[in-house]
């Protein structure tokens, strides 16, 4: 296993997404929806540093585990926790954060998900990592890092909160 | 790790029990959302079995599969070949060749939902055979009761009623005593029995019971149908020895316990109309949480061809 991101790299990362947003929206409204498990983390991180100036800024959490399209595939399907959007989605800008874009099949979930809550006005989406091969069309509009890696590698992100420290690790595996 | 069949509690170990119970709050959580559908089991199919009358249990299975896109196929026993002589083998073989999903059984039979599974691809849950389990009940109790107290160990829940006919009884104080609740019975001597499960203390009179200081009151359904074989000499009398009267709820208030009732009540006979206003009766928050754990439950069952 390979260490790749360190956590000064992953702060650097999430001082990135801050930036931008706030180049983008500084002042006007928006709602940061963090995907579980380590999206909502990254999110929060965001927050932290959005939130030192004056401006309206909501905060969700988002379980897609129900809106997967692989069960048919799953030994045990996946454990579910509580998603939170306590403020109205209905005409929301939102911006959908979670750690690794890998094929956008998470993203495409969290999307129908999130239309369950109602119809926001706009959904932008924002990730630490992005590592390329999308299986869908699905684009980032804020990236911390980008990480050039094999489609069959795995990017393993821990984060404090989740996982008790700050890291990014690629394990290399072989197609056989 | 998943499993085929919902069967009974006594083969769950505790492990499964609590993480049913974690995953039934995620569920619950949906129902305040304006859409309360998820996609989960999109395309798949639930036959809903049922030998024995139930409007509470169907109604609450139905939902539960609809709010994960199931589609929901009811097997109509009243209408079906069944009267006219076909045996639940035959039926089985039928619902086979439907390739359904799921098949949700209620029976008079002990053991007749476990008979099936071994004859089914499909997911067996059990929703209530003859005297012998109903592990959903359990499971909704179980998370009722959770809600409550968070940390059950050491709380106590006094069942009363015909615990002798009851798959309830059976079915919660097994789930209830895995969680490391203490469990009593109160009823007629009649109705209560014996032999059975060891640690449970056993009452006839109302005031011993509350003696034993129960956190919660669980009151089973008197099974009118039962009436005949004169377990006890009236509903009058049943009422008047172990019914929540309006003198008995005004204690219970005062010592702030809990009431449920696995549905549906007779009124003055189980308990007073007054209990259905009762700030602390738990059943309509047990309604609402059967839909939650039954979602859990389908969530959870997986066919044998993917968990080997």
């Amino acid at each position: 296993m390979e260490q790749i991101l360190t956590a000064e790299d992953i702060a650097a990362g999430v001082e990135r997404l801050a930036q931008a947003i706030r180049a983008k929206h500084s002042g006007h409204p928006i709602a940061l929806v963090g995907i579980r498990s380590r999206g909502d983390e990254v999110a929060e991180r965001v927050l932290t540093l959005l939130s030192e100036e004056d401006w309206d800024l909501a905060f969700g959490v988002l379980d897609i585990s129900l809106y997967r399209d692989d069960f048919e595939h799953l030994h045990e399907n996946p454990s579910l926790q509580e998603s939170d959007i306590a403020f109205p989605v209905d005409g929301a800008h939102i911006i959908l954060v979670d750690d690794v874009l890998f094929t956008g099949r998470t993203i495409r979930a969290a999307l129908d998900a999130l239309s369950d809550y109602g119809r926001p006005a706009k959904v932008e989406l924002a990730v630490l990592i992005d590592r390329g091969h999308r299986e869908m069309p699905i684009q980032p509009d804020y990236v911390g890092i980008v990480l050039d890696t094999r489609r069959q590698d795995r990017v393993d992100v821990s984060l404090e909160g989740c996982d008790g420290k700050d890291q990014v690790q690629i394990v290399k595996k072989e197609i056989p | 790790m998943a499993r085929k069949d919902l069967l009974d509690i006594s083969s769950l170990d505790r492990e499964e029990i609590e993480h049913l119970l974690d995953q039934s709050i995620p569920f619950k959580e949906l129902f305040t959302r304006s859409v309360k559908k998820v996609p989960a089991l999109k395309g798949k199919s639930v036959l809903m079995l049922f030998y024995e009358p139930s409007t509470r249990t169907h109604s609450s299975f139905e939902v539960a599969a609809k709010r994960l896109s199931a589609d929901v196929t009811n097997f109509d026993v009243a209408h079906s070949s069944i009267t006219k002589g076909e045996s639940v083998r035959e039926t089985v073989e039928t619902l086979q060749a439907m390739r359904t999903d799921y098949i949700i059984v209620r029976h008079g039979r002990s053991g007749l939902p476990g008979m099936i599974a071994k004859q089914t691809k499909a997911c067996v849950i059990n929703a209530g055979d003859g005297a012998h389990a109903h592990p959903t009940q359990a499971l909704l109790d179980a998370f009722t009761i959770k809600e409550k107290f968070p940390d059950p160990v050491g709380k106590k829940v006094l069942i009363v009623g015909d615990i002798l006919h009851s798959r309830v009884a059976r079915s919660t104080s097994t789930i209830l005593k895995k969680l490391g609740v203490d469990v009593a019975y109160l009823g007629p001597g009649s109705l209560v029995p014996r032999s059975g499960p060891e640690n449970i203390r056993r009452f006839t009179d109302y005031k011993e019971a509350m003696a034993w200081s129960p956190d919660v009151v669980y009151l089973l359904r008197v099974q009118m149908e039962r009436q005949d074989a004169q377990y006890f000499p009236s509903l009058r009398e049943y009422h008047k020895l172990y019914g929540i009267t309006d003198a008995r709820l005004a204690e219970i208030r005062q010592r702030g316990l809990y009431l449920m009732h696995p549905g549906p009540v007779n009124r003055g006979v189980e308990l007073c109309d007054a209990v259905m206003d009762y700030e602390r009766c738990l059943i309509n928050d047990q309604v609402e949480n059967g839909i939650a754990v039954r979602m859990a439950v389908l969530y959870w069952l997986k066919p044998e061809s993917i968990i080997s």
